[in-house]
């Protein structure tokens, strides 16, 4: 195969603030008419001058023309999901997000609601949120779901919320402590130590999950639970889950099956027949939302009918011929996110849904798990890449991979950072490596999910192989790299230096300034 | 003949002849093999219990339109609800730039693959910076009660302190939402507000201001729409205590009210919807902390930071991460709080707002919402019964409106306004007793006069 000849849009675009031009406008808000203005006055008149802006902001004065320019010049030097072939991004599962569902939000009657309607009037909005409530509670065997938490994290800590409130009901307040998994997403300990939890941290075993035993020695009075990701970082599914989870509940903790990535056992596995209690779906993710720059995301939350009086207010009922929101739920944690989360997502995931059906579903976990071993087996022979456990552990991996590139790194002194970011040269986002702490030496974590064809994952096995080829024969390549996209290495070291960095442009101004000085 | 099961658009790989091919490759007979780690009592028998596909785009599109239709937006009525999100004019280049294919389908790419994503959201960062005065900006965060709870929590651990004087005009969602999440770290003390002005008690701030208190918390404008007037003087008794001043602002303001540092805040926050985000029943919110930009302040942000850097080549900017080692990505089960996917798509819409109304915009943008907002006040407050204003401090863009005296519930009023196409202002009597039979009404730069009169007119045939 012949790779792409590829260069990233290159623009050198300045910043807006570069861009003033003193007296250009780029909107006029609507007009006042003059009868208005005579009847109202001066309408701060009695706002006290200190409290009255001063000095107008030092915003930039830019023409619509200019501006549109500017960030349609952004926008082609940002590699999006429609644009590339981003399976790079393991453990974000990037995916097709269908574009009919990107016209139903952008309706008026999505985007132009407001949250406090009268019930009434938001009949078609409550009427998804409870058939795709259903369609949840199927695909996950649990009871309830609110979709409430605007993110994977704010779902984990909506559950880590619900598991605190059961336990402080039942008078069991004492237990204070969660246990997660090292390879488990890293918001399943931080979203639970948030709430005020000890968090414990359970490490693979040789296997490269956690071992029913390491959980049996983590496990006390003073559980509350367990917040756990299967199949893990990895892509391992841990054969032991059942297990894991009625070790959990002996203790009498309760279970949290986070599920943000569950694109590879969708109509395959449930959190129901695991035992677990509770669970996330990160809508952006599995169900095909899209991730918009890291934004709009749903975690939908699943439990069981024991957990579901602690569901945030309020949950969206239906009594056959109508659908009303119920605010009357003493027991709630109360409000995660305000109002009703990000309902536009709920419309799509909905829609893909309804979309694929049962089999639908069924073909996407195949597909996705199918992809992912197709990667596994281009990437085989491929110098210095391996499979992450792979020793010691034979098992099929599922709709993910971490890779080591130890054995690269050591043969040629090329690291994954440079290899992910000479894949920028070729066209595909540079991809993750991996949470931290990184337990995998020099780690890859590819997700191929459903959305790539074999020609896809024969591409970006080439681009992986072709980086692999130049470490062993040219490697400043890699380390020189990136040649062919936006921008080139990039100095961090100022991003860490308190007197250096800059998190706006009038910070930058300020401290460039202070370094053009002169020493007095 | 129509195909009898056709590969699924979505899935390039559902075509059986290459799902074979794939096979051989992979040396597996059939896909089973490949979950061959699940036990058999945890898999799904058969297929889910799920409706029947709608399997081509139109069905799909006409079925779903057809739900969708059963709503009455803001765009087909009338409406004058705030409380939180608001309607303002979204400009149609926000949404040309946030409906591109890359914004909308980029995530996690960074300095390299995504560069124009990440210089996108440090101008979102740079323009709020102007328009708030801090040199430090937060990529977003859930909402301004996320905003409002995270600075608060900053606040207890840049003092070393727990307690901290939150208002009680701050409404009912966004109070339950700071009070979830500060619960573990901060006390919050209630500040009682004056029901006839709105304007919080001084003395009672006065009072509870001690060594313990690691900040007071303002809003500005408030829920219920006042603008605190005693700010500054709040502001200098906090310092006084040794406390910090968190001001929460709707930044659709600060073109005509001061930049909240100016007036003592130390750490500012609030919500970026106004700034060209459609309400989206309410998914259109994104908050923002904002503060000075030294180590101690910034080392205190959970969220993530976005730099402006430099590359090898010549002037050539690069954007990364700021102290990557602060947040829960890396701290996991050390974390101070967490932090993940929030809503960066409004905050590069928010950065193209601010730069299409420039100062100038944001401060006709201001002035004009005030003189709207003054003048239906004004209009409402002559009806026979009404009182409105009802509480008696300056006001921006929502103001109480007292029902009280026409022997009228709101429910009922706002019902009979539902049947003329009108949705009437936010009904404050659960949510605050003490105002009685009180609505919250906002008006903004949407409302012509035409819009406001006729508000008046079928509210005064209504309370006829």
């Amino acid at each position: 195969m012949t790779l792409r000849r590829f260069h990233q849009a290159s623009w050198n675009e300045p910043l807006l603030s570069e861009l003033s031009s003193p007296g250009e406008r780029g909107l006029i808000p609507p007009e006042v008419e003059l009868e208005l203005a005579a009847a109202a006055g001066d309408p701060l008149g009695d706002v006290p001058a200190g409290l009255r802006r001063s000095v107008a902001p030092r915003l930039p004065e830019c023409s619509q023309p200019r501006i549109l320019r500017h960030y349609l010049r952004l926008s082609q030097e940002t590699l999006g999901a429609d644009v590339n072939i981003h399976l790079g991004l393991g453990t974000c599962t990037m995916k097709y997000s269908p574009k009919v569902n990107e016209e139903l939000i952008r309706s008026h009657k999505v985007a132009d609601l407001h949250p406090r309607q009268a019930e009434e009037t938001v009949q078609g909005m409550l009427e998804v949120f409870h058939r795709f409530e259903l369609m949840l509670c199927e695909i996950s065997g649990l009871d309830r779901f609110t979709f409430q938490p605007a993110g994977g994290s704010q779902g984990v800590y909506a559950n880590a919320r619900m598991i605190r409130s059961y336990h402080a009901a039942r008078g069991e307040g004492a237990r204070d402590e969660i246990i997660t998994t090292i390879f488990s997403h890293p918001c399943d300990g931080a979203a639970p130590a948030t709430t005020g939890y000890k968090v414990i941290t359970v490490y693979a075993g040789e296997d490269g999950y956690p071992e029913p035993e390491a959980i049996r020695r983590a496990v006390s009075e003073r559980t509350a639970g367990l917040m756990i990701t299967n199949p893990e970082d990895t892509g391992l599914f841990n054969p032991h889950i059942e297990e894991i989870v009625k070790i959990v509940h002996d203790a009498g903790g309760l279970c949290h099956y986070d599920q943000a990535n569950a694109n590879g056992i969708l109509g395959i596995t449930r959190a129901r027949e695991a035992g677990f209690d509770l669970c996330q779906f990160n809508l952006h993710k599995t169900f095909s939302s899209p991730h918009c720059s890291m934004g709009m995301p749903v975690g939908a939350c699943g439990v069981t009918a024991e957990l579901a009086p602690y569901l945030p207010l309020p949950t969206v009922e239906f009594d056959g011929s109508r659908y009303r929101l119920d605010y009357d739920r003493p027991q709630s944690i109360g409000k995660i996110r305000a109002f009703h989360g990000v309902p536009a997502t709920v419309v799509r995931s909905f829609a893909w849904v309804l979309n694929l059906g049962a089999e639908g579903l069924r073909e996407v976990a195949h597909a996705a798990v199918l992809n992912n071993n197709y990667l596994a087996s281009r990437l085989a022979g491929v110098p210095g890449i391996d499979v992450s456990f792979g020793d010691s552990n034979p098992a099929h991996r599922l709709e993910q991979i971490r890779y080591t590139l130890a054995q690269l790194a050591q043969d040629t002194g090329v690291g994954t950072l440079d290899v992910a970011r000479r894949s920028a040269d070729f066209g595909v986002a540079a991809y993750f490596t991996s949470h931290e702490p990184w337990i995998v030496p020099e780690p890859m974590t590819l997700e191929p999910s459903e959305s790539y064809s074999r020609a896809d994952l024969d591409e970006y096995a080439e681009i992986i192989a072709e980086i692999a080829r130049e470490a062993y024969e040219h490697p400043e390549q890699a380390t020189d790299s990136p040649q062919r996209s936006t921008v080139h290495r990039m100095d961090q070291a100022p991003h860490d230096d308190p007197e250096r960095w800059a998190l706006t442009w009038r910070a930058y101004e300020r401290k460039r300034r202070r370094h053009a000085e002169p020493a007095a | 003949m129509r195909d009898p099961s056709p590969a699924h658009p979505y899935i390039p790989n559902s075509a059986p002849g290459i799902q074979r091919a794939m096979l051989d490759e992979i040396g597996a007979e059939h896909i089973e093999e490949l979950y061959g780690s699940i036990p058999a009592r945890l898999r799904v028998p058969g297929l889910l219990d799920l409706p029947s596909p709608l399997r081509s785009e139109y069905g799909l599109r006409r079925h779903v339109s057809g739900v969708l239709e059963r709503n009455q937006s803001c765009a087909e009525r009338l409406s004058f609800l705030g409380g939180g999100c608001w309607p303002h004019y979204v400009p149609a280049v926000c949404d040309e730039i946030v409906n591109r294919s890359e914004f909308l389908t980029a995530y996690y790419g960074d300095t390299y693959g995504d560069h124009g994503k990440m210089q996108a959201l440090f101008e979102y960062a740079s323009l709020l910076g102007e328009l708030v005065e801090c040199d430090a900006v937060s990529q977003p965060t859930y909402d301004w009660g996320a905003a409002a709870a995270t600075a608060i929590c900053m606040a207890a651990r840049i003092t070393g302190r727990g307690v901290a004087l939150v208002p009680e005009s701050t409404g009912l969602g966004r109070r339950s939402l700071i009070e979830g999440y500060c619960a573990p770290w901060v006390k919050l003390e209630w500040i009682a507000f004056d029901s006839e002005s709105g304007l919080l008690e001084l003395e009672a701030i006065r009072d509870r201001l001690s060594d313990e208190t690691a900040c007071v918390y303002l809003e500005m404008p408030s829920f219920l729409g006042t603008i605190e007037t005693q700010a500054a003087e709040i502001a200098s008794l906090a310092r006084a205590a040794g406390a910090l001043t968190v001001v929460g602002v709707d930044p659709s303001s600060l073109g005509v009210l001061e930049a909240p540092p100016r007036y003592g805040a130390d750490i500012v926050c609030g919500e970026l919807q106004p700034l060209g985000i459609h309400m989206h029943y309410g998914g259109g919110l994104a908050g923002f902390v904002a503060s000075n930009d030294s180590e101690q302040y910034v080392s205190e942000y959970p969220m993530f930071l976005i730099g402006v850097g430099h590359t090898e080549a010549e002037g050539e900017y690069a954007f990364g991460e700021v102290v990557w080692e602060r947040t829960s990505y890396v701290q996991r089960a050390d974390s101070k709080e967490y932090t993940g996917t929030t809503q960066n798509l409004w905050a590069i819409a928010a950065g193209a707002y601010l730069a299409l109304l420039g100062p100038s915009g944001l401060t006709e943008l201001g002035r004009g919402i005030a003189q709207r907002a003054r003048y239906a006040a004004a209009r409402i407050g002559e009806l026979p019964g009404v009182a409105a204003p009802a509480l008696s401090a300056p006001f921006f863009k929502e103001f109480v409106v007292d029902f009280g005296q026409t022997g009228r519930s709101v429910a009922e009023i706002n019902h009979a306004l539902l049947q003329r196409g009108i949705f009437g202002g936010l009904d404050l009597s659960s949510e605050y007793p003490q105002l009685g039979q009180s609505a919250l009404v906002c008006v903004t730069e949407v409302h012509t006069k035409p819009d406001i009169d006729r508000f008046v007119s079928e509210l005064a045939e209504v309370l006829r």
